[in-house]
């Protein structure tokens, strides 16, 4: 009836199934009654991430019905920059589909009319030749369906696999459908849905306004992003996923790809399990789980420290440059049995510490000769100052500023004082040039200390100063700690 | 480029529903070739310059009644036919004249140009008037690009045909503005039908199909080809449209 005009191969645009094999799959389903007659019917329950689809709950088989329109919308990829994305029910990833094993599954695939594009889904949870994507092969304004039951257990991706294949994955066409086994997986405290991803947009990272995609990027494999859940810092600050200290959680971690292989940890967490690739396995005491394009890992671990714990793709760059970074949120109660916090933090001279030594040895290091403070100024100098302003005071263009010739260093000796014992950050001008940075305080230095080593910088490189005294200093340091308002005697 | 302006200059005589132009003949080589297949010569052909309008096909549908949105044969259009019109022989509220006519089955768009005693272009037709020859390699990067990124939108609502800048054979719309039915629109992928062996079917599918094409990195032209493949004859959609093509006498 619907092949009114014949020849149609429409199958070739849809993905990886065989007509042949197709239509002797159809002619058995239409022989043999389908034993899904007497199975309850139950709707899917779906997960729109980072929340996963809850437990399926059951202890039977059931015909579970998955509904899915495809919409392709403008959304956000970043702040500020606009993408348009091709979705399974207008979120990227897709919604997370649970069902159990040996459940039978019937796939309703609506497409919008608005839709410029046909579309599918291969879900690669099913057992038949194209994975339901020649069955489903849709054009804008229509819908289609078709039955599977549910074999393998495990954690698969599902995706559109309309030609240009690689294009309908890029703009977001992919998801988790996790098949529990008989008995469900085993209890923990919180569930949750996390799918990396890459685009390819025309414009860099961030670049701002509606980006294109581009193909000669995505056939590059060099994309703009790679995300988690769709988004540039989609599970950042508020959107973090939350935990609690002492609790134990399962990621459904997905790949879409369409390119990229995930090297997937949490910082500052060891995963006690991973199920890999989806599969039914579980390794343990693992750092970082390959995440292949088109394939999945469930990662569970128990939460001790609290603290923010970050996900990122440890092929690095993309964590830090292309987006590849999300937060787990953990609170409770310290536990520094199990991790410290910081514990010590002072000064390490490493090999300047013999420099600062060997200064020393130079000249009599006691009194408050001129030739005494300038030995012990430049020890103290070489320890520490050097580290920023470098070894002949000349600074670092445009980050450090130089003391050497430094109009802003000799202007004004009590504001030196000061920056020594308070620090300072926020843009300076130094010889005209701009500095926009940060100097540590120092106030851990003595009176004496700062006295020398300002001594030394205002009498080396190129400066003519006279001496600082510890007075000096004593003064200075007395007025930060003035009174300020009530409660001091 | 002579025969495109003379197209240009034959055309203004030609009267009545919408003009058309001459599109100088080819060579099409087929974005599926079978085995073997060479590009074959294209006669020259004449085109309509636009997509045909609701003002077009309203004419068609009073002096065509079989045509009309509740008499039309289930055979022929599925329930969509017309569906953005508000009667048989009135457009409607939103529905412009001057726009293009969508939700026409390939039915009834072949039935349309008969009537005008014309046909719906083939594929070789309609492929070779949406691209001709670029000035150089950038020049048609730049086009795939920008046809690229209209396949890739969603559609919003139809503007009035005609509107878009003419291809340099003079042609509006052919990109840009909706999709077009194509009298072969099965044609091409129906190359594996006749054909048994099954190793060389699954070559056509999935990643095999781009293996197929005759070149990989136009991709529009993929998503063209992917779109014909998901229509039946009688599907009426959103923003399907057609134009009318005549043969050289």
């Amino acid at each position: 009836m619907r092949r009114i005009v014949p020849v149609l191969a429409a199958i070739l645009w849809m993905g990886c199934g065989a007509p042949q094999q197709q239509a002797e799959a159809q002619a058995d389903a239409a022989k043999t009654p389908a034993p899904t007659a007497e199975l309850p019917v139950v709707e899917a329950q779906l997960g729109i991430a980072p929340a996963a689809a809850p437990p399926v709950g059951r202890d039977h088989a059931a015909k579970v019905v998955v509904k899915l329109e495809v919409k392709e919308r403008v959304m956000e990829l970043a702040d500020g920059v606009q993408y348009t994305f091709w979705t399974f029910g207008g979120s990227v990833p897709g919604p997370m589909i649970r069902v159990r094993k040996g459940d039978t599954v019937e796939v309703h695939l609506m497409n919008h009319p608005d839709n410029a594009m046909p579309h599918n889904i291969d879900l690669h949870a099913v057992t038949g030749p194209g994975g339901g994507a020649a069955s489903t092969f849709t054009a804008p304004g229509h819908q289609t369906q078709f039955t599977f039951t549910a074999l393998n257990e495990g954690v698969y991706v599902y995706h559109c696999a309309t030609a240009p294949v690689g294009m309908h994955v890029a703009n977001g066409m992919y998801g988790l459908i996790v098949v529990e086994p008989e008995a469900g997986f085993a209890k923990v405290d919180r569930e949750y849905y996390v799918v990396q991803s890459e685009f390819y947009t025309r414009g860099g990272f961030r670049e701002p306004g509606l980006q294109p995609f581009d193909m000669e990027r995505a056939i590059k494999e060099d994309p703009a992003y790679v995300v988690f859940n769709g988004r540039d810092g989609a599970l950042i600050g508020d959107r973090a996923l939350p935990a609690n200290v002492d609790e134990k959680v399962r990621l459904f971690v997905g790949n879409g790809g369409p390119n990229l292989v995930s090297s997937f940890h949490l910082i500052g967490e060891i995963f006690d399990n991973v199920f890999t690739e989806g599969g039914r396995v579980a390794n343990h005491d693992v750092q970082t789980t390959l995440v292949p394009a088109g394939g999945s890992a469930i990662v569970e671990f128990a939460l001790q420290v609290p603290g923010t714990y970050i996900l990122v793709d440890h092929s690095i760059f993309r964590a830090f440059n292309k987006g590849a970074l999300g937060m787990l949120k953990v609170t409770g109660p310290e536990n520094t049995a199990i991790y410290s916090g910081r514990e010590v933090d002072e000064v390490y001279l490493a090999e300047r510490s013999h420099r600062a030594t060997e200064g020393l040895k130079e000249a009599d290091s006691t009194g408050d000769s001129l030739a005494a403070r300038m030995a012990r100024g430049k020890a103290a100098y070489l320890g520490t100052c050097s580290t920023c302003h470098q070894l002949e005071g000349q600074g670092l263009a445009s980050v450090f500023p130089p003391l050497g010739g430094s109009d802003y260093l000799m202007a004004d000796k009590p504001r030196s004082i000061r920056t020594v014992l308070e620090g300072r950050s926020g843009p300076i001008t130094v010889n005209g040039q701009p500095f926009n940075n940060v100097m540590p305080p120092l106030a851990n230095f003595t009176d004496h200390e700062i006295a020398d080593v300002l001594t030394y910088v205002r009498n080396s490189f190129g400066n003519r100063g006279d001496a600082v005294t510890d007075a000096e200093v004593a003064k200075v340091r007395d007025s930060l700690r003035a009174p300020r308002g009530e409660g001091h005697p | 480029m002579a025969s495109a302006f003379l197209g240009l200059l034959l055309a203004t005589a030609s009267a009545s529903a919408g003009s058309m132009l001459r599109v100088p003949g080819g060579t099409y080589a087929p974005f599926y070739p079978a085995p073997g297949e060479a590009p074959r010569a294209v006669a020259p052909f004449w085109l309509d310059e636009r997509p045909v309008t609701n003002a077009e096909f309203l004419v068609f549908a009073r002096t065509h009644e079989r045509w009309r949105r509740s008499r039309a044969p289930r055979l022929f259009v599925d329930d969509a036919y017309l569906s953005d019109w508000s009667g048989d022989l009135a457009l409607g509220d939103g529905v412009r004249p001057g726009a293009p006519v969508t939700f026409v089955s390939w039915f009834a768009a072949s039935a349309y140009c008969r009537s005008l005693g014309r046909r719906l272009p083939n594929e070789a037709e309609w492929e070779l008037a949406a691209d001709p020859p670029a000035a150089n390699a950038s020049e048609r990067a730049e086009v795939e690009r920008k046809i690229l990124a209209f396949y890739a939108r969603p559609r919003g609502a139809l503007p009035l045909a005609g509107q878009t800048a003419p291809n340099a054979y003079g042609l509006r719309d052919l990109h840009g503005v909706q999709w077009e039915w194509i009298a072969d629109w099965n044609a091409s992928v129906a190359l594996p039908d006749n054909r048994q062996d099954r190793d060389a079917e699954n070559e056509l599918f999935c990643g095999g199909a781009a293996a197929a094409a005759s070149d990989p990195a136009r991709y529009a032209t993929f998503m063209r080809f992917a779109f014909r493949g998901s229509l039946e004859a009688t599907y009426a959609l959103h923003h399907l449209g057609f134009r009318c093509a005549r043969s050289e006498p």
